[in-house]
């Protein structure tokens, strides 16, 4: 047995060596990578590791931080009933928009896929511009105006179907819904983009191969040659719109105002903005942030692995 | 796609197949599908169509019941108003404007140089932990920039630097997207280039700049593309507080909270932010989509 591990430290001591030299043969290469690994650790590296370690203390900025065990995390989970409802919610918006937005994503991306070049770059833009269009998703607050000048309710009461105006902004039971839409609205973005490139390099041999083995329609095409040849991108479009499912909080809070009403549309990272911001308990809201970043990081390779079956 | 040398029996078959038409395609299904494709793209457009309407709508025509979408008389008073009205006030639209063109322009700058020379040896050199720290660095797109803003906050505070600029160019050059985008389009540029530069005798750095960075254009567009569209729209609230270095973001939200008056210079702000973004994709297009055609993501 001590001969064994005689033998591995042997191994990893040289193996360590061999890696030191060839690091000193590369030096620059780290010179290169240097600016931006700095700030890669200062700004996302450290950041995730001290939000954990601080999620564990009592921290208000102006005292020295003081550790408090699991406190935090007892107190989000057992008695703050309002982070239960943000947790509802988000987990509402992901569920429906985030899936939704990455099959849309797909779906657009391969309907023009076939159109001749000009129009496709022309879909790609309608499709795109409104993920790229900045804040303009506060046109909706327009649009869905609680007054009669509102077009939602203007078209509605033209049509008969309500004969008052609805407060569709301010009454929790249409919140949600609508953020919803505005979210799918905005939801074909970088995935998509990734999605259409990706179709773009589809081998044609191998549709042609496929044509010749006897596969029928484009459905078939799709499952068996287009999915499995474009399986990264697909892994790529997942993170992306994982990633903008649980961030949720720009779209709810323009829209339905900070804090909403009986807080329908509070988010994880509203609750987050509360707490870390208003409230200053920055040891609670780094609960919050770690909490946020567990689901996100799990979620994520939850998927991945169901998407490294498509096609098989 | 590259063109294959195809022999005289490959070419009937081509003739006899493909020419036409694809295979695996009905004529019935493409007449629906377009029909369908042309529905969505007018839902799609239609809040920026209506965002742009109602920036040139005159004042009368804001509060019609029922409300009209494309204004009847256009005019620019809105834009003008923005210049003229808030010129008064103590921070003018123009500083507004300043500040986020500012920011944006110098975020992308640095992000541009920092982001390819690190994606440029990872790409393109095996050395100990570059693998690892790539691999970090996707794990950092799957979490949104919530989750550090608090820790981010109080680092940027050790710093000095909250209540300047640099709170929001700084952080920026980090971003792990343009590097994960740059580094796989790299992948996909010739080694034997570098290596006959360097038998020429070109230093790391000549490479760098003179071989390298002129030929992953596509990607620099797409990096650019990126970087604008987080910047522009970063409304900077936690991290500035001084009126007079607030973006324009912050600016419309202003605006719009100032009621049913102002309604039609908040359309304008609206346009005036989204039009800078829309406009640089439109231009740049073919190339971001070369460059996402590298995006994936392997095991």
């Amino acid at each position: 047995m001590s001969e064994f591990f005689k033998k591995y430290i042997a191994l990893r001591r040289h193996n360590f060596r061999v890696m030191l030299k060839k690091a000193k043969q590369r030096k620059m290469c780290y010179l290169f990578l240097a600016p931006y690994a700095i700030l890669f650790a200062m700004f996302f590296v450290f950041p995730v590791v001290a939000s954990i370690c601080l999620s564990f203390t009592y921290y208000n900025i102006l005292e020295t931080p003081r550790f408090v065990g699991f406190q935090n995390y007892i107190k989000l989970i057992l008695e703050d009933d309002i982070f239960l409802i943000s947790i509802k919610n988000t987990f509402m918006i992901a569920i429906i928009t985030g899936p939704l937005g990455y099959i849309l994503s797909f779906i657009f991306a391969w309907l023009i896929n076939e159109l001749p070049r000009w129009v496709r770059s022309v879909a790609v833009i309608v499709f795109y511009a409104p993920s790229i269009a900045g804040n303009c998703y506060v046109i909706f607050s327009v649009f869905f105006r609680g007054d009669a000048y509102g077009h939602a309710n203007a078209l509605l009461m033209n049509m008969g179907i309500i004969d008052a105006p609805k407060l569709w902004l301010i009454d929790p039971t249409y919140m949600l819904p609508i953020c919803m839409l505005v979210i799918l609205w905005m939801s074909l973005g970088q995935g998509f983009l990734s999605f259409v490139a990706g179709l773009q390099g589809v081998d044609r041999t191998l549709l042609e191969a496929g044509c010749m083995d006897g596969i029928k329609n484009r459905w078939q095409e799709l499952w068996y040659i287009t999915l499995p040849s474009m399986k990264p991108m697909l892994l790529f479009g997942a993170v992306m719109s994982i990633t903008q499912a649980f961030g949720v909080c720009d779209v709810t809070m323009a829209l339905c105002g900070y804090p909403s009403t009986d807080y329908a549309a509070r988010t994880i990272v509203t609750h987050l903005f509360d707490y870390g911001f208003s409230r200053f308990e920055m040891g609670y809201a780094c609960a919050i942030a770690t909490i946020l970043f567990l689901i996100m990081i799990l979620c994520n390779k939850a998927i991945q692995s169901l998407l490294r079956r498509v096609g098989t | 796609m590259s063109k294959k040398k195809t022999n005289p029996s490959q070419e009937v078959y081509r003739k006899k197949l493909l020419r036409r038409r694809k295979p695996n395609r009905s004529i019935a299904g493409d007449i629906v599908l377009y029909l369908f494709l042309v529905l969505v793209a007018l839902i799609m457009a239609f809040p920026i169509v209506y965002a742009v309407g109602s920036a040139l709508k005159p004042l009368d025509e804001l509060f019609k019941f029922p409300p009209t979408i494309l204004p009847k008389h256009p005019t620019l008073d809105n834009f003008s108003d923005l210049f003229v009205t808030m010129g008064k006030s103590w921070v003018t639209f123009t500083r507004y404007l300043f500040n986020t063109v500012f920011i944006t322009f110098m975020g992308t700058f640095g992000h541009l140089l920092v982001a390819s020379m690190a994606a440029f040896v990872l790409a393109k050199y095996e050395f100990p932990g570059g693998n690892t720290f790539f691999k970090l660095v996707t794990v950092a797109m799957m979490f949104t920039g919530y989750v550090t803003q608090i820790p981010n906050y109080l680092i940027l505070n050790k710093l000095g630097w909250i209540d300047t600029y640099w709170a929001i160019i700084v952080p920026a050059f980090a971003s792990p997207m343009g590097l994960f985008l740059m580094k796989q389009f790299m992948e996909g540029l010739p080694s034997a280039l570098i290596e006959a530069a360097k038998i020429d005798g070109a230093s790391e750095w000549t490479v760098f700049t003179n071989i390298v960075m002129p030929n992953v254009k596509p990607a620099w567009m797409t990096l650019i593309i990126f970087s604008v569209q987080a910047l522009w729209n970063n409304r900077a609230s936690i991290y500035i507080y001084s009126e007079e270095r607030k973006t324009l973001v912050y600016a419309l939200q202003q605006i719009q909270s100032g009621g049913i008056a102002r309604t039609g210079q908040g359309a304008a702000v609206l346009v005036v932010v989204m039009i800078v973004p829309i406009a640089i994709f439109i231009f740049s297009e073919s190339q971001i989509l070369e460059t996402m055609a590298s995006s994936g993501l392997k095991d």
